[in-house]
């Protein structure tokens, strides 16, 4: 197979991308390859794609283009830095950068409510309040499939978790 | 020998074949980014916190049960072709390969269960099993993972749930996925329908060796996009429902393959067994998807013979270039490759003569 680029040196690098829904094929020698930057083309479009993602919110903010220097306390991670690599510096900056993060988060994945497995470790307190939300969502489901016999008997743990977690404050 | 060289003997548990709807899905994965609280995460550790943290892992898997009897691999010790080796056999991400400094990996006996430690989080747990089965990967990743807690503390978030480096996998923290042998699809010239049809429902779909990757072999790997927002269990159930019409449109395929079109078929599928029977050089990529027609005229009874899917599957695997040059114990060039490449295919496949 011949390089698509120079059409002269044998193919070694192939490439399939999903370009507006079409799979693209993209066969290049190791020379062009080098020079179009493919082996790391995963990485700068995933950044590009997160930075591309939280822009509209910037500007909603207000026509400033002067970027904020957000800077997490606990890593030094800059936000801007993110934007470049598209990976953040520890979990702090998820509490640093929450401003920006959240609404790019909602984009990508739809939610910002984990609603799966949670650590064993955690205080009973925030076990109470995920439990909650999880319930509260299967609870949306049911109403939504019309089950109102699952919806009735959610609705029946909900009432027991929330009494529960009244009572210690109460005392 | 360097201690990966044992596994070469056997090829992987999962790639057996004889999982569910093993004819159409060759096997399945479930993985699991998790990060120790109190550490940057990976990319941002400074000096000695790698090594630290890379020693507390060695120690920790070492406390967990299902892990006693596994080998814990330091890439400072592994060369460059023992980590494309691991590579090859889906244990490590390609990512992960291109490190030498204090990442590592843990790998169970059975290659059922491996851990990267220090890729892009500090911990990515993977569970595979062969044909068609998530739920008992999740299981047991799910016990392993759990078993972890008992002695490091993850990062964390109420609202997020586990963190994770990049913001896609923050959640669950969970990518699902299937490898799918799909060349009635392909034949047919449906794939691209089907493909299409999956980017709608926020599926990923990616080459054999995962991100950026190549389609070869008519192989196709399905994984979720989203990790946050869902249980792991519904997670895992929607991936499953669109891989059960995509295994059900490949029967079909298959099917039409056999009765409509029989005359071309049989005459592609033997031609493809005369070159892989016949050639002295051969590439990875025109084996792959040589094997591949093979591996469908052996599923629709027009290969007859001792060749069975499960000899076919390992073949994949030992035809990639780190297996081949471990196999004959040393540096190959592309050339010599592809010689020894075709001189296995020519031993594997004389169960069927010609």
């Amino acid at each position: 197979m011949i390089c698509n680029l120079c059409g002269s040196n044998a193919a070694t690098i192939h490439l399939t991308e999903i370009v507006k829904n079409q799979m693209v094929e993209i066969h290049l020698c190791e020379a062009c390859s080098e020079e179009k930057g493919t082996a790391f083309s995963t990485h700068f479009q995933m950044a590009d794609l997160l930075a591309g993602l939280t822009e509209p919110d910037l500007a909603a903010g207000e026509k400033s283009r002067k970027p904020e220097k957000l800077v997490c306390a606990s890593c030094g991670m800059t936000y801007e830095g993110f934007t470049k690599c598209g990976r953040l510096g520890c979990g702090e900056c998820y509490t640093a950068f929450a401003k920006q993060l959240l609404p790019l988060i909602k984009r990508v994945q739809r939610s910002a409510q984990h609603l799966g497995k949670q650590p064993a470790k955690i205080s009973p307190e925030t076990r109470s309040r995920h439990d909650l939300k999880l319930l509260q969502e299967r609870l949306r489901k049911s109403v939504q499939k019309e089950d109102f016999e699952s919806a009735a008997s959610i609705r029946d743990q909900i009432k027991a978790i929330q009494e529960k977690s009244k009572k210690p404050k109460k005392g | 020998m360097t201690t990966v060289d044992k596994y070469l003997k056997h090829p992987a548990e999962w790639l057996h074949g004889h999982g569910p709807e093993g004819d159409v899905v060759v096997s399945s994965r479930i993985r699991l980014a998790r990060n120790i609280a109190g550490y940057p995460f990976s990319e941002r550790l400074k000096g000695g916190q790698s090594k630290e943290l890379a020693d507390r892992m060695a120690e920790v898997v070492r406390k967990v049960p299902f892990l006693k009897e596994s080998d814990f691999f330091r890439f400072s010790e592994l060369s460059e072709l023992d980590r494309q080796f691991l590579l090859e056999r889906h244990l490590i991400s390609r990512e992960h390969a291109s490190e030498k400094g204090d990442q590592a990996a843990l790998v169970t006996p059975d290659e059922l269960v491996s851990i990267m430690v220090l890729e892009e989080d500090h911990l990515r747990l993977q569970s595979f099993q062969a044909g068609f089965n998530l739920t008992e990967a999740w299981k047991i990743v799910d016990r392993i993972d759990t078993a972890l807690e008992e002695h490091v503390d993850f990062a964390f978030s109420p609202t997020l749930g586990y963190l994770t480096a990049c913001p896609t996998n923050v959640g669950t923290g969970l990518r699902a996925s299937c490898m799918l042998h799909l060349p009635g699809l392909v034949l047919t010239k449906q794939i691209q329908k089907v493909l299409q049809a999956l980017s709608k429902l926020n599926l990923a779909v990616r080459g054999l060796y995962g991100e950026g990757t190549q389609a070869t072999g008519n192989l196709f790997q399905f994984s979720n996009q989203m990790t946050l927002g869902q249980p792991e269990q519904e997670i895992i159930e929607n991936l499953e429902s669109v891989i059960h019409q995509v295994v059900e449109h490949e029967k079909t395929a298959r099917q039409y393959i056999r009765s409509e079109r029989k005359i071309r078929f049989d005459d592609q599928i033997w031609r493809a067994l005369g070159t892989l029977k016949t050639a002295r050089l051969i590439a990875s990529q025109e084996a792959m998807s040589l094997l591949s027609l093979v591996m469908l005229g052996v599923d629709l009874g027009m290969v007859k013979g001792a060749l069975t899917l499960q000899d076919l599957h390992a073949l994949f695997l030992l035809i990639q270039p780190a297996h081949l040059q471990k196999k004959s114990g040393k540096g190959l060039d592309s050339t010599e490759r592809d010689s020894s490449r075709a001189a296995l295919i020519r031993e594997q496949l004389n169960k069927v003569s010609l």
